[in-house]
């Protein structure tokens, strides 16, 4: 009996050589196109608009966006390091729920927790209303900070971004060696001097890798920007395009938002870098968490809670009273149709960066190359660009596509195709791709690498064909990884609102669009019945992100 | 000289359970000793609870006669004036060898922290390691790196958990001896902990033999393979097997190779107060008390090892009994020979049969 035993990838690579590579390195340049649009338009000469702004704005978006960006930085550090340290070490009542219902926040989009402190705060607001009664002030008798200022959109995006700096450091603090700190108590370093000579500076490269990541979503925030009135790129461009109606102009000022970004990118990438150098041999034993007692106990817990609440729990609250209180009109037809848009909207993207995903990871799996390696970090670039840009860089190749195209149907059959490509769902889905496939890459590229190569040859070598083994083998491992892929899109697309907004077809809503377009009108209340629905969503990805995170903690203590 | 360390009578315990119990043990200026035992038999927890990471439940620690440990107190890890080197070395990532090196030292003027710097990495013979990184050195380096940064501040006591544990076995050994003239050039007291007893030969002076929390012989290395104190030190510590004994009519001791005492009648001392009168005993038999003796007893090869320089038989009495034997490599024998071998020994380990 002759048994050719050959592993898998060998046999495909002999079958298609070419067409996997040539499909990967065309899917990857198709989605880099619209950053790759973007910056071409640094080299088209400025025009009358690009002057007006250089003369008038982009003084104030400069310092808007870098005023926001400083302070985000420094609220995320202060929220997330302190409770990331203190659920790693300490043990207080609540710690174990603490260490996932501080990613609760993550669920929030910006623009909904901005939208609801303005109704939580503002003149006719329960706060302030409380504040007049119980008082007896009247109106402009008192002083009372404006939520809708810089300074309140600092803090909006603090209270929401500040679990990628928690979640980060958090795993750090998890994964250093024990006895490398016990090494420094051994030493004569007492706790303190451990903390900041030991374990902050090895937590640094994540830590800046989730400052990074909050970063970069900073930069990319439209709503709540543009709901507390603030001048930045982002709002820039909208304003460019739609208001100055200029196209050119507003793709120069996403080329300059995407230089931020990738200043941003670099960042992150470097520390991801510096973060396998970093880390140390392998655990020996379990973390041994101290126990607090009196007030140790509770202003930890406090620390714990602030954040929380403010982050999440009140944000939510208030979302669910108001939507209690409309409910009975706002679930109508009209709302069941929108979700129901939503929903298609957001599996189909979901189903389209999956099959990008897994077939770019199978590339890379297949046909290891440098080119192949570059394609797909390339294709994976998008988590990183705000969404008002990819809208740009999308909409510009493809409405100049759909115009030659029209044209040409014209001249040659006499009849107009109309926007085909620009004016359909089919840009705001290849605008999703863009903005998450480096979700589903993740996800995938995790999954295939629990599937070792040997594991191939091992099935192969007992009888398997190769596509047998696909099914028997690389599917059931990566289930899950799959599954999580799908679901992890689902939810970014339901949260997506500025590319939304820009690239959707006529009369086309999503939750997210409606939800901005009550709250634009003031119809905060309206609103609520969408935002808490995304919110609600939203919250599904953050408890497996925090099964992921307890799953690489610590049990309780065990002596070796 | 003061002494390093002294154990009184320290129990240690997780939650409820006790994992140390009523350990005593006084360790000699310069003296290098060992905690060895298999692993789960408390050797580390001991090991931490003295280095000040794990609360004592009953007993007393002392460091050069100051009481570091007692119930209800336990002095911080960092005023205790010891060194420690852990099983995965430990070595601080972010900061560079000479770095490393420093950290206890950091109170010192930046002239001598050097000095002290260079006169360590001299001593282990890597001059020109200061600058690199933890992750550029080979383990054996990093092991080397890892000791003198814990000599740095010259401990008054070292402190090493199982330091060799990721080591090659080639490595281990030679390693344990390096490690052994630097703590002497040193001149520095040591406990080590390991569970392998090699290593243990290797470097210390005495070694404490553990089993289920406590103490079964605190002795030099010599003493526990030939004169071990209790059946599972007997055991633990080198091969061999229990060997029937019977006595005859006239109640003289005899083994299937004959009277144990030919000439003498009397028990020795160690055996007769654990023998009694007239429970069974069982005689400890070791590969090398076995002896080729043309007129011997025959015994038939059931199995062999060959190690190069000499070959491990396991042999078949005509009884039954398993006995081993180690020979010269080039006395090649087949499996399913016999052999005539007699036993010669010059101390007798007897303990009641089980």
């Amino acid at each position: 009996m002759e048994v050719a035993v050959k592993p898998e990838s060998a046999a495909i690579r002999k079958h298609r050589p070419g067409f996997w590579q040539a499909g990967v390195l065309l899917s990857a340049l198709l989605l880099a196109l619209p950053v790759i649009v973007v910056f071409s338009f640094v080299f088209v000469p400025a025009g009358e608009v690009w002057r007006h702004l250089v003369d008038t704005v982009l003084a104030d978006y400069l310092s808007n966006s870098l005023l926001l960006v400083v302070g985000v930085a420094i609220g995320v550090l202060l929220l997330g390091i302190p409770t990331a340290w203190v659920t790693t070490v300490y043990e207080f009542p609540g710690r174990r729920l603490f260490e996932w219902a501080l990613l609760l926040p993550l669920a929030i989009p910006a623009y909904i927790i901005a939208y609801t402190y303005t109704g939580l705060l503002d003149f006719s607001g329960p706060v302030q209303m409380l504040l007049r009664s119980v008082f007896g002030w009247t109106a402009g008798e008192y002083a009372f900070p404006e939520v809708r200022s810089l300074g309140g959109a600092v803090l909006m995006l603090s209270l929401v971004l500040y679990p990628y700096v928690y979640m980060m450091s958090r795993a750090s603090f998890l994964s250093q060696s024990l006895s490398m700190l016990e090494a420094g108590r051994v030493l004569g370093a007492g706790p303190w001097r451990v903390f900041f000579k030991l374990t902050l500076p090895l937590a640094r490269p994540a830590v800046v890798t989730g400052v990074s990541l909050a970063l970069m979503e900073t930069l990319a925030d439209y709503g709540t920007v543009q709901y507390f009135g603030i001048a930045t790129f982002t709002t820039g461009i909208f304003r460019t395009w739609f208001g100055l109606n200029d196209s050119a102009a507003a793709a120069q000022l996403a080329a300059l938002l995407m230089s931020f970004v990738f200043v941003l990118i670099l960042l992150e990438q470097h520390s991801r870098r510096r973060l396998r150098f970093f880390q140390t041999s392998g655990r020996y034993r379990h973390l041994q968490r101290h126990r607090l007692y009196g007030y140790r106990k509770w202003s930890v817990v406090l620390l714990c809670l602030l954040p929380l609440t403010f982050g999440f729990l009140i944000p939510a609250g208030q979302l669910l009273v108001w939507a209690l209180s409309i409910a009975e009109e706002t679930l109508d037809q009209r709302f069941f149709l929108l979700v129901g848009h939503t929903l298609m909207l957001a599996v189909t993207a979901a189903l389209i960066t999956l099959t990008l995903a897994l077939f770019l990871g199978y590339g890379r799996r297949l046909f290891p190359s440098r080119r192949v390696n570059f394609a797909v970090r390339l294709s994976a670039m998008g988590y990183a660009i705000p969404g008002t840009v990819i809208a740009v860089g999308v909409m510009l190749p493809f409405a100049w596509l759909d115009n030659r195209i029209d044209d040409a149907m014209r001249e040659f059959f006499g009849l107009s195709t109309g926007l085909m490509f620009s004016g359909t769902l089919f840009i705001l889905l290849f605008a999703y791709a863009v903005r998450f496939l480096a979700v589903s890459v993740q996800s995938v590229e995790s999954g295939l690498a629990r599937v070792t190569p040997n594991m191939d040859d091992a099935a192969r070598s007992l009888g398997y064909s190769p596509g047998r083994v696909l099914m028997k083998v690389h599917l059931p491992i990566m289930r899950g990884a799959l599954f999580s892929a799908l679901l992890l899109v689902f939810v970014d697309v339901l949260k997506e609102l500025p590319a939304t907004l820009i690239l959707r077809p006529f009369n086309f809503n999503t939750l997210a669009v409606r939800a901005y377009e009550l709250a634009s009108d003031e119809r905060l209340a309206d609103s609520s019945v969408a935002a808490l629905t995304i919110v609600a969503v939203g919250v599904i990805p953050v408890i497996l992100l925090s099964r992921a995170v307890s799953r690489s903690g610590v049990r309780d203590a065990t002596p070796t | 000289m003061q002494r390093p360390l002294e154990l009184q009578q320290v129990d240690v315990a997780y939650g409820e359970t006790p994992v140390v119990r009523s350990v005593s043990l006084i360790l000699g200026a310069g003296e290098i000793g060992c905690l060895l035992g298999p692993s789960g038999c408390g050797k580390t927890t001991l090991l931490r609870a003295i280095a000040g990471f794990e609360p004592v439940r009953g007993g007393h620690i002392l460091i050069r006669g100051e009481k570091v440990s007692r119930p209800g107190y336990t002095l911080v890890p960092e005023k205790r004036g010891i060194g420690m080197v852990f099983q995965d070395f430990a070595l601080f990532p972010h900061l560079s060898v000479a770095r490393n090196i420093e950290f206890g030292i950091a109170h010192l003027p930046a002239g001598q922290r050097r000095s002290r710097v260079e006169e360590l990495l001299r001593l282990v013979e890597l001059p020109n390691i200061g600058g690199c990184y933890p992750h550029e050195l080979s383990g054996g380096q990093q092991q080397r790196v890892a000791l003198i940064r814990a000599l740095a501040p010259k401990p008054a006591l070292l402190l090493l958990d199982e330091p060799f544990s990721s080591m090659d076995v080639e490595l281990r050994e030679s390693l344990a001896r390096e490690v052994r003239r630097i703590l002497r050039s040193e001149q520095t007291s040591a406990l080590l902990v390991t569970h392998d007893q090699s290593e243990a030969f290797a470097m210390a002076d005495r070694i404490a033999v553990m089993q289920q929390g406590s103490i079964r012989q605190w002795d030099c290395a010599y003493n526990l393979y030939h004169k071990p104190a209790d059946r599972f030190v007997a055991g633990f510590i080198g091969q061999g097997v229990w060997l029937p004994l019977l006595r005859d009519t006239n109640h003289v001791l005899c083994s299937e190779f004959g009277p144990l005492f030919p000439n003498r009648v009397e028990l020795p001392h160690r055996a007769a107060s654990e023998a009694g009168d007239d429970p069974p005993l069982e005689l400890l038999l070791r590969p090398d008390d076995v002896v080729y003796l043309e007129d011997g007893l025959h015994c038939e090869v059931i199995e062999k090892s060959f190690r190069g320089a000499d070959i491990l038989y396991r042999l078949r009495l005509p009884s039954g009994t398993d006995i081993l034997y180690i020979t010269k490599g080039h006395n090649d024998l087949p499996v399913g020979a016999t052999i005539p071998v007699a036993i010669k020994m010059n101390e007798l380990v007897l303990f009641t049969a089980e």
